[in-house]
């Protein structure tokens, strides 16, 4: 069942196949070929280096070097992307920390790409998409450094929801977020993925943050996707491959007699 | 979904409170409200202070030159040439019988003049050129960094000579010729400081909105360059001032009989074993004017620069 268990409709949907990428001459992608029907939900899942936010990276255009084939709605995309690209396909960065910039207001930060692509009711967008993310307009003429890293995070989620795209990219949304505010930002992002029917693919290293978000599930390992998986079969612990057997245990807590098991997988 | 979170609602009392509030309701406030942080930092910098005041006394003093001067800055009464300091003439006269602090305030205006049209043509072409170079990278950055070189591989005041003999002597000229020899440094900061925030994610994430590259380099790259080269302006300013005075000093720069700080001391060098004060009053001005700005830069240092820990 692994191979068939997300299947995109040709022509819409994400579709990546034989994706290779390079950081100058060290391949760091190796034919990693995936696809995620409208409205679905993907995680890529690995260990850190693995490759997974290179697949998210190169998607959005951020990656230089690449080559194989990159489908979003059927429409194959080329070495750059046009600024309509922008308006079907979001990323929301892993720290938000870093993702805002520290001399914008928040109003500046999302109003910014509404006036870019010349959208019509700018300041309604705005107090819109906040309210989308739960944040109370008070927030709206603050610098990023008077917000908590929840708050933060979603404002970067609000940023992404301007445009009003149907593909979001997540790369470790929650991964630097207290223990406390993961849960708050992931009950938010499905609310809005179910909500606005939009097609994720998201990244992380947590597997339960992957199968509460997703319908599926790619196991990434030095640059190649080993298996893909329903959640279903991820949460009962159902993987064929050594290495996702390997992963379930590392992160079911720490484990001497585990951790000394363990083989690095080439 | 979630309760939506509201922001800890202080009434605001006054203009301070309007100030400091953390729930600002427009961008103006927002902006005020950043300044005044800043400002609170500023005050505690003594010294910073002592700066501040002197930069504000020399554009008062400029401001108001016409009613603080006491005689005609240009004219003088070859009668009483070369006096010591009195009650009628403070700082004594010249070789042609002009009062000295007259002259030395009409000649604040020079000075203020000269510090800011260079500030505002060298730090502007210092950012773009910076800017641009740091973030295209690959030959723009080579190219535009060469030309940098090049304007520092000259001695900043023999280079403004060159243009200053090209171009004909002259305040305006000597501007220019100052600030065409001044920018190459601000180029090199704009463009390291570029270069630590290009790969940031708050760039990369500006990228994904579409937005253009003009877009990116002036709204999201250039804000975060501006402090610390408004820190190395205002600490270049003294430098500025002596580089005018030494341009008016060789003759290229402002023409007599105006009243320019240097030209002052170039002509009261004859006269410097018996009336030292002729050439010493102009020198002590540049001195303090230029200790001023040093200390406001340092000041301004302290606020601005988001590696010392300020309000970055």
């Amino acid at each position: 069942m692994s191979a068939a268990v997300l299947q995109a409709v040709p022509g819409t949907g994400i579709d990546v196949s034989g994706l290779n990428v390079w950081f100058d001459d060290h391949q760091v992608l190796h034919g990693v070929s995936f696809s995620v029907p409208e409205g679905g939900a993907l995680g890529l899942v690995g260990e850190s280096g693995s490759g997974k936010s290179t697949v998210l990276r190169a998607l959005c255009g951020l990656v230089d070097q690449w080559s194989g084939a990159l489908r979003i709605d059927g429409a194959d995309l080329g070495k750059t992307r046009s600024r309509g690209f922008y308006r079907v396909v979001q990323m929301v960065f892993q720290d938000p920390f870093a993702s805002l910039h520290p001399r914008h207001t928040i109003d500046r930060t999302l109003s910014e790409p509404a006036q870019v692509h010349g959208l019509d009711r700018v300041e309604d967008r705005v107090v819109t998409a906040l309210e989308q993310v739960g944040l109370d307009r008070s927030f709206r003429f603050r610098f990023p450094h008077q917000l908590s890293g929840g708050q933060r995070q979603r404002v970067a989620i609000a940023r992404a929801l301007m445009l009003e795209p149907r593909v979001l990219l997540l790369d470790e949304p929650t991964s630097a977020l207290d223990v406390s505010i993961q849960a708050e930002v992931l009950n938010l992002l499905k609310g809005l993925q179910r909500d606005l029917g939009l097609t994720t693919l998201m990244v992380s290293h947590d597997l339960a943050v992957v199968s509460h978000m997703c319908d599926a599930v790619a196991i990434m390992n030095r640059g190649r996707i080993l298996e893909t998986i329903a959640a279903e079969d991820l949460a009962a612990g159902r993987v064929d491959h050594p290495y996702s057997q390997q992963l379930l245990r590392a992160s079911s807590g720490f484990d001497r007699a585990v951790i000394d098991s363990f083989v690095d997988w080439e | 979904m979630n309760k939506p979170m509201t922001g800890t609602a202080t009434a605001p009392q006054g203009l301070r409170g309007w100030l400091r509030t953390d729930t600002p309701q427009s961008r103006f406030q927002a902006r005020m409200g950043r300044l005044w942080f800043g400002w609170l930092t500023f005050r505690r910098n003594r010294l910073a202070m002592l700066g501040l005041s002197i930069v504000l006394l020399l554009c008062a003093v400029a401001l108001f030159a016409p009613l603080l001067a006491p005689y005609n800055p240009v004219q003088g009464v070859l009668n009483d040439r070369l006096q010591a300091g009195s009650a009628a003439h403070w700082f004594g006269t010249d070789n042609m019988g002009r009062d000295i602090l007259s002259r030395l305030i009409y000649g604040a205006r020079y000075t203020l003049m000269v510090v800011v049209l260079v500030a505002i043509t060298a730090a502007p072409i210092g950012l773009l050129v910076g800017t641009v170079a740091g973030y295209f990278g690959g030959w723009v950055d080579t190219a535009l960094m060469r030309v940098t070189d090049i304007f520092l591989a000259f001695p900043k005041l023999i280079l403004a000579l060159a243009f200053v003999a090209a171009l004909g002597p002259g305040l305006e000229n000597a501007v220019l010729a100052i600030a065409l020899t001044s920018w190459p440094p601000y180029a090199r900061l704009a463009r390291a400081e570029t270069l630590t925030v290009r790969k940031a994610d708050y760039i990369a994430a500006a990228r994904l909105q579409g937005l253009s590259h003009a877009r990116l380099i002036v709204g999201h790259i250039m804000p975060m360059c501006t402090s610390s080269l408004i820190v190395r302006v205002t600490l270049d300013m003294a430098g500025i001032i002596l580089t005018a005075a030494g341009l008016g000093f060789l003759g290229l720069g402002a023409q007599p009989p105006l009243p320019e700080w240097g030209a002052m001391i170039s002509e009261g060098r004859q006269f410097l074993l018996n009336q030292w004060w002729v050439a010493t009053v102009p020198g002590l001005a540049i001195f303090v004017v230029s200790l001023g700005f040093n200390l406001l830069g340092d000041g301004l240092r302290d606020v601005l620069d988001p590696r010392a820990g300020g309000n970055g």
